[in-house]
């Protein structure tokens, strides 16, 4: 599938990876007329290839699999319609350390990771850019939430992210679409937190509820993790990189595995060496600016098998930070049985996944509690499943029989959802035992290098976990729910990368000795070489990652754009 | 018109009626009536891969019995037999459990009463639910029927799960995965909660 250009041509910027970052930047360069090639390493995406409106009855044998052995002793298949996303990737492996847990998830296809994730659409608030000023730990950004504000603002304007005005300080407003009414259990919820001094508010999701730049508005289906085949969510492949394509300044080659930015004698950028996985072969692609958007771990990898002898341990990696204080996520859920639930008149429940979140409430009390940095709730549950195979078998092997009578006997018993779930997400503090490096035996099939993870959680994290627990349990027993599951203390201790918010590794800073990259996002000592994912992030907020990665994508495509202008590069 | 068209035909049908976001309010009889003549249109009966035709039409009529048309559209309309029969033909032992089971209607209506039926299809409704009303309770299994009530249980739940995971039987009790143009929360819905709750 590679559209391989002439290997003389000498590409104003290349750009490795199609995610959040890559797809920024493929999409605000292509408007602002400079000539990009886009580097993916998995496959195109079309429209069709999100399995929207789907039901069991899109599978022949609907669940019950392809021998149906779920009605001789087996059981039943689990229908997933995203699964084209989910790559096989036991090509392309990974280690983890004796003593770590890690987990690294991607997806291998133009959009990435993009296409189905929650689409929780949060801005970091002042603080999350300076929080070594506010407890002392980890380290503050180069720039400040002034610097990007103006970014959070293109992107949403771009994309589309539902919320309302709230004046909170953990949650800063930004450019809202209409958001959709909060569901009965929602309200439930927003209740229960209003007596214990809590606001719960509109979620922010990059959804739109009205027409945006020839996207038409939602149609709450409820599946946006399949990816939106009519682009009312956001997603890099139909938002960014399918318009950018049609500026005619995008060339996209796919199934292109990064391998090595190769160097000239002053340590620029002047190819990348890849694998094209159609033939296995080994490809080159020249460049004059090189931007890295394979995710944070993905670009730490590739710079640390960039390799030569002015940079024997990698490229931008003299002070040995690349790989770094990698960060995840917090995580902790809890779920209850809620009776008020139970009988609910039936109406389409669907919508866009949560409609209600809960911001940190804690910002100004920091003092009262044993963890330094807050987390927000997402809360799920509450609404009308789809039957599956097995459906209603509760009502029919109680009543059994036959006819109207079982007939009726299932539509008396189908009713709502009666769990509500909480998951806290929490900010992390970067800590010097979570990083990644270079595996120094294990190669993936193409002989390239792996990663190999280490990961340990600190009491900051454990403590914030606790909280998290108590404070569900408080939340969920004040609407007369009884928890599923005890919560254990201290918490068990779940593996890193697990929420799939892995950032760092590639970080910047004022400072070359302890970053990678400037205030820019471009490395102190490689100037034509940019990074644009979660890779720069300095520590973690509370705050799931994407809108941040596109807003700072965007300020770097821009000034990259500027910088190629005064051939500064 | 091919199997696929007709199937296009129900889609376009249901959703239609999803779009209209009324399912109670559907007229399940002209649905049934417009499906039927797009099927009759379409001149294709399905042709069984894994039973003979006299077994096909006895399952075609078991899972009518077992899910039947209402005011809203049963087994029939959702093609219920038509999927257990692809099913039973890559799954040898399921095939064989159908096989056994729906010669023992047979065998059993033909013996059974003063009335004799030739076969399970071709009795009355009378007799094929006085049947019925035998071995779809576990309490009536005996040492003569056991084959029968095993049978049911198997065919009863393939036949549920073959009505509510299509697009038409689905509709019976879950109005979700249709679009929208607004999304609507009733206030029925919600007093029913916040006035069940503590928190009322």
């Amino acid at each position: 599938m590679a559209q391989v250009a002439p290997r003389s041509t000498v590409h104003d910027v290349v750009i490795i990876g199609s995610g959040a970052g890559g797809g920024t930047v493929t999409k605000v360069l292509a408007d602002l007329g400079v000539k990009v090639l886009l580097m993916e390493a998995g496959p195109m995406v079309s429209m069709g290839d999100f399995k929207m409106l789907h039901g069991p009855y899109s599978v022949w044998h609907r669940g019950a699999g392809e021998h149906a052995e779920a009605y001789t002793g087996g059981r039943p298949t689990p229908l997933s319609f995203d699964a084209f996303y989910r790559a096989d990737l036991s090509d392309e492996p990974y280690t983890v350390a004796e003593g770590s847990s890690f987990r690294w998830f991607r997806s291998r296809c133009i959009g990435g990771r993009t296409n189905h994730y929650g689409r929780v659409q949060l801005r970091y608030a002042d603080y999350d850019f300076k929080p070594r000023d506010y407890d002392g730990l980890g380290f503050n950004w180069p720039i400040s939430y002034a610097d990007i504000a103006p970014y959070y603002d293109k992107a949403e304007r771009l994309i589309g992210v539902t919320g309302k005005a709230e004046g909170l300080r953990s949650a800063p407003d930004g450019i809202f679409q209409e958001p959709a009414p909060l569901k009965p259990h929602e309200i439930l919820v927003q209740k229960a937190c209003a007596k214990l001094g809590i606001k719960a508010i509109n979620s922010r999701q990059a959804v739109i509820t009205s027409p945006l730049n020839g996207r038409p508005p939602c149609h709450y289906c409820g599946q946006c993790g399949r990816g939106c085949s009519q682009a009312s969510n956001y997603a890099s492949s139909y938002v960014q990189i399918f318009p950018a394509m049609k500026t005619g300044n995008v060339t996209v080659v796919t199934n292109a595995m990064a391998r090595e930015l190769v160097t000239d004698a002053s340590g620029k950028v002047t190819a990348v060496s890849y694998i094209d996985k159609t033939t296995g072969t080994e490809q080159q692609v020249r460049c004059r600016t090189v931007v890295l958007s394979a995710s944070a771990c993905e670009s730490a990898r590739l710079l640390l098998n960039s390799k030569a002898s002015q940079h024997p341990q990698g490229l931008a990696n003299e002070n040995g930070q690349v790989g770094k204080y990698l960060t995840d996520t917090v995580g902790a859920s809890m779920s209850a049985q809620v009776p008020a639930l139970a009988g609910m008149p039936t109406f389409n429940t669907d919508g866009y996944g949560a409609h209600l979140y809960i911001p940190w409430w804690m910002v100004e009390r920091h003092k009262e509690l044993d963890f330094p940095r807050g987390y927000h709730v997402e809360v799920g549950g509450g609404g009308f499943g789809m039957p599956g195979i097995g459906f209603a078998s509760g009502t029919y092997n109680r009543v059994e029989g036959y006819g109207l009578p079982m007939k009726q006997a299932i539509r008396d018993g189908y009713g709502p959802g009666t769990t509500i779930g909480f998951s806290g997400r929490g900010a992390m503090i970067p800590n010097e035992d979570c990083f990644c490096e270079i595996d120094p035996e294990k190669k993936d099939k193409w002989g390239i290098p792996v990663l190999r993870f280490h990961w340990k959680w600190r009491d900051s994290e454990i403590n914030q976990r606790a909280h998290m627990l108590a404070s569900f349990r408080t939340i969920l027993e004040s609407m007369g729910g009884t928890v599923n599951t005890p919560a254990t203390t201290p918490p068990a201790s779940p593996p890193g990368g697990g929420i799939i918010h892995e950032v760092g590794c590639v970080r910047m800073g004022d400072d070359p000795k302890i970053s990678v990259l400037d205030g820019f996002c471009r490395a102190h000592h490689v100037p034509n070489l940019f990074v644009a994912d979660g890779g720069p992030f300095v520590s973690h907020a509370d705050k799931n990652p994407t809108h941040t990665i596109i807003a700072l994508a965007w300020r770097t495509a821009e000034y990259l754009a500027a910088e190629l202008k005064k051939a500064n590069v | 018109m091919s199997e696929i068209t007709r199937r296009d035909a129900l889609q376009r049908l249901t959703l239609a009626i999803a779009a209209a976001g009324v399912i109670d309010a559907l007229d399940a009889r002209e649905a049934h009536a417009a499906a039927s003549q797009a099927a009759a249109a379409a001149g294709g009966r399905y042709v069984p891969k894994a039973l003979s035709a006299h077994e096909f039409a006895t399952l075609e009529r078991l899972t009518d019995l077992i899910v039947p048309a209402d005011d809203k559209p049963g087994a029939l309309l959702a093609d219920v037999a038509p999927w257990i029969d692809t099913l039973l033909n890559v799954n040898a032992d399921l095939k064989a459990k159908y096989v056994a089971g729906l010669a023992w209607l047979d065998t059993a209506i033909a013996a059974g009463g003063a009335e004799r039926a030739k076969d399970f299809v071709s009795a009355t409704p009378a007799q094929q639910t006085a049947m019925l009303d035998v071995i779809a309770f576990r309490k009536n299994r005996t040492a003569g029927n056991e084959t029968g009530v095993d049978f049911f249980v198997l065919a009863r739940r393939m036949t549920c799960d073959g009505f509510y995971t299509s697009m038409v039987g689905m509709r019976d009790v879950y109005v979700g995965n249709a679009p929208q143009a607004a999304f609507v929360v009733p206030q029925a819905a919600i007093d029913h909660v916040i006035s069940r709750s503590p928190l009322k």
